[in-house]
């Protein structure tokens, strides 16, 4: 089958829209065009909100840009702070941090893993997973799942908040806090706040391992199913640290094509624009990024958990990096890419982040006071890159004399899987709704697959580009016959 | 939902509209009271549903962000027509927030600029119909619709949140005392 990614005469289809996309983080649709035998044509996600923050940036004080930019996104706000902190120390002439203020950080950005990872499985994907693609619509939600497993939603509930409460003792605040300035943080963190989270972290480590072994528990029941479901095959691409393991706060780009062959390794991430580029499309005002020497066709890749875990050599945690061996057992040495896998692959991260986090309120420097670095030759322009939960997030700045930024650029994570998510769709479409009457049911494979992905329209949004998410069927005369949103009770 | 054997539950929906999703997640940060709250309460159309519609019988409507294009605008009045009680959560829904920011701006310059600095150097601003039309500025909510309560934050923490709802679901004037105000 053709791409599905434009129909050869769209005015003869009938579109569907799956609108608005729900259990996602912010706004956006799917539209299909079927012909008259509900044959797919074309598939597309839309990110249909338009913020032009890189526009309304310019001309703002440098300073100013962590806290503004994290009202980019209340998800992973953290994210979006030490993205642009880290453009931000180099501008103001900070070349290197105390060990305390870049562990803080990190403890930080781990806290934020966690918890942005706990509300994406169990707040909003797990209801598929565990109820049933099709299952009643009005009960396919986390008060579903609290009412069916209690034990599993409260697990899922305390994780989050662990995560919360370690990003509001680093940052100031749960959302949008304020912890990290140029050149250091601005809050210590006191031995009764450190005592009070390492109290808990035992718990949070083995609740996480619980929900990786639960995940591999629904896979043995159909595997094929499990491994199968919007697979296609991807390039993949993340940060690695200098032996090539995990790391989330901070490395060097590597590449790897769909069979783990390298395509590149170790890029200095402000030198991202020699390997990567992105494209427009009329119908999203989300870009899609690609690997520059591949081009659009080849070049696209995939970033976030399951591509993180398996381009890297290891994950520097103990019981994280058990699982991640069984994980990839499945693939017996080569990559998988079945879209599920994602679920699975992000629980192992939460695992990871744990582990990480216990370390670090182990490590003496967490609770020093030495939180400001010297400060050196101030510096024109900065990229700040990090793994967010989604996947690799770049914020590229220049500043002039004045102080004022004079240039923005941000490229989100859910915009690194823009092209993934859409081919997901389409693989989705093609098996399960291609030539068949159209269900809720149906249609929710489709959300499926895109929830997979933990896509955050709202960063995509806020950026440059973005799509709006909705399902469209169109008849062979052009006519909206059934603009499917996934009405409730509507099959 | 009205079986009459069972007490009827409280119905809330909740919407983003140019937000950035923070309020809703302070929503989540009422921590394992969120347990206790669907013992009372239910969800109507909301982001961790799927219900994709507001429907009739709605008790309590949460807004979060401001409007910035037709759909937003379409999303509110639904969500008007149908609630008991309209609130509007957080900066953003107040007041338009960090959105209206591009309100310094004419939104056409906006976009040839954002598409025009792509690498490729050419510019091509999405135009589908399928992209809802921007509007020429961001708007607080208040502006299109009536709104019965406002709650001021960015965004309003969970404390403030948990506080609103069982003051309105007890049947009590819903009032935040000065320290669960939360301005940066
Ligand atoms: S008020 Fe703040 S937290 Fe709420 S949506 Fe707006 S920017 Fe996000």
């Amino acid at each position: 089958m053709a791409s599905l990614e434009a129909a050869a005469s769209p005015e003869k289809l009938r579109r569907i829209a799956i609108d608005p996309l729900t259990r996602v983080e912010g706004h956006g649709k799917v539209t299909l065009l079927l012909d008259a035998e509900n044959k797919v044509h074309q598939v597309r996600l839309h990110i249909v909100e338009f913020r032009g923050f890189e526009a309304f940036i310019e001309g703002r004080p440098y300073w100013e840009v962590p806290v503004t930019v994290q009202r980019l996104c209340g998800i992973c706000p953290v994210s979006h702070h030490l993205a642009a902190i880290k453009a931000m120390d180099a501008i103001a002439g900070y070349s290197h941090l105390t060990p305390t203020a870049e562990k803080l950080r990190r403890l930080m950005h781990y806290g934020q893993i966690l918890q942005s990872h706990a509300v994406h499985f169990f707040h909003l994907a797990s209801p598929d997973l565990l109820l049933g693609f099709d299952s009643e619509p009005t009960r396919r939600n986390i008060v579903g799942v609290a009412a069916e497993f209690p034990d599993l939603a409260k697990q899922g509930v305390l994780l989050r908040k662990f995560g919360q409460e370690v990003i509001r003792h680093t940052a100031g605040k749960r959302i949008h806090g304020v912890g990290a300035i140029p050149g250091g943080v601005n809050k210590a963190l006191s031995e009764p706040e450190r005592d009070s989270l390492r109290s808990e972290i035992d718990q949070m480590i083995l609740w996480a391992r619980d929900a990786v072994r639960m995940i591999a528990r629904l896979h043995e029941v159909h595997p094929a199913f499990y491994s199968g479901f919007g697979a296609f095959r991807a390039n993949m691409m993340g940060l690695v640290d200098r032996h090539g393991a995990l790391d989330l706060y901070h490395g060097s780009l590597r590449a790897r094509d769909a069979d783990g062959g390298p395509i590149f390794d170790h890029i200095d991430y402000s030198t991202y624009e020699k390997v990567l580029t992105e494209e427009i499309k009329p119908w999203t005002y989300m870009k899609f990024p690609h690997i520059r020497a591949l081009g659009p066709e080849a070049g696209w890749y995939r970033v976030g958990p399951l591509a993180r875990i398996q381009i890297c050599a290891y994950l520097p945690s103990e019981l994280a990096e058990i699982e991640r061996r069984d994980f990839l057992a499945l693939g017996a040495g080569k990559p998988v890419h079945g879209a599920l896998l994602y679920h699975w692959a992000r629980m192992i991260e939460a695992l990871h982040a744990a582990e990480v986090i216990r370390d670090l309120l182990d490590d003496p420097d967490i609770a020093g006071t030495e939180l400001m670095a010297e400060r050196g030759e101030r510096q024109q322009e900065a990229v700040g890159v990090i793994e967010a939960p989604r996947g690799t997030l770049f914020h590229h700045y220049r500043v002039g004399e004045d102080d004022l930024v004079k240039f923005c650029r941000l490229i989100v994570s859910t915009t690194n899987n823009n092209q993934a998510m859409n081919e997901a769709i389409r693989a989705v479409a093609s098996e399960y709704v291609d030539g068949r009457v159209l269900t809720e049911g149906l249609l929710n494979h489709i959300e499926v697959a895109i929830r997979a992905y933990d896509p955050c329209l709202s960063c995509a949004t806020h950026a440059i580009g973005q799509m709006p998410l909705e399902v469209d069927l169109v008849d062979a005369d052009g006519a909206l016959v059934d603009r499917r949103r996934k009405n409730l009770g509507g099959a | 939902m009205n079986a009459p054997s069972a007490p009827r539950k409280i119905r809330i929906a909740t919407a983003t509209l140019g937000g950035c999703f923070g309020c809703h997640m302070s929503l989540l940060d009422i921590d394992e009271r969120l347990l206790a709250l669907v013992e009372i309460a239910e969800f109507d159309r909301s982001p961790l549903t799927d219900i994709k519609h507001c429907g009739p019988g709605v008790d309590i409507g949460l807004i979060e962000g401001a409007l910035c294009n037709a759909e937003n605008v379409h999303v509110l009045r639904e969500f008007r027509a149908n609630c008991k009680f309209l609130v509007a959560v957080g900066a953003c829904a107040i007041n338009g927030g960090l959105p209206a920011q591009r309100n310094r701006f004419d939104v056409g310059d906006i976009l040839k600029k954002v598409y025009s600095d792509a690498p490729d150097g050419r510019s091509r601003v999405p135009n589908d119909p399928e992209l809802p039309l921007l509007l020429d500025k961001v708007y607080p909510i208040h502006d299109v619709v009536r709104v019965d309560y406002f709650i001021p934050g960015c965004p309003p923490s969970g404390d403030a949140l948990w506080k609103f709802l069982t003051d309105l679901i007890g049947g009590r004037t819903p009032r935040l005392d000065y320290p669960q105000f939360h301005f940066d």
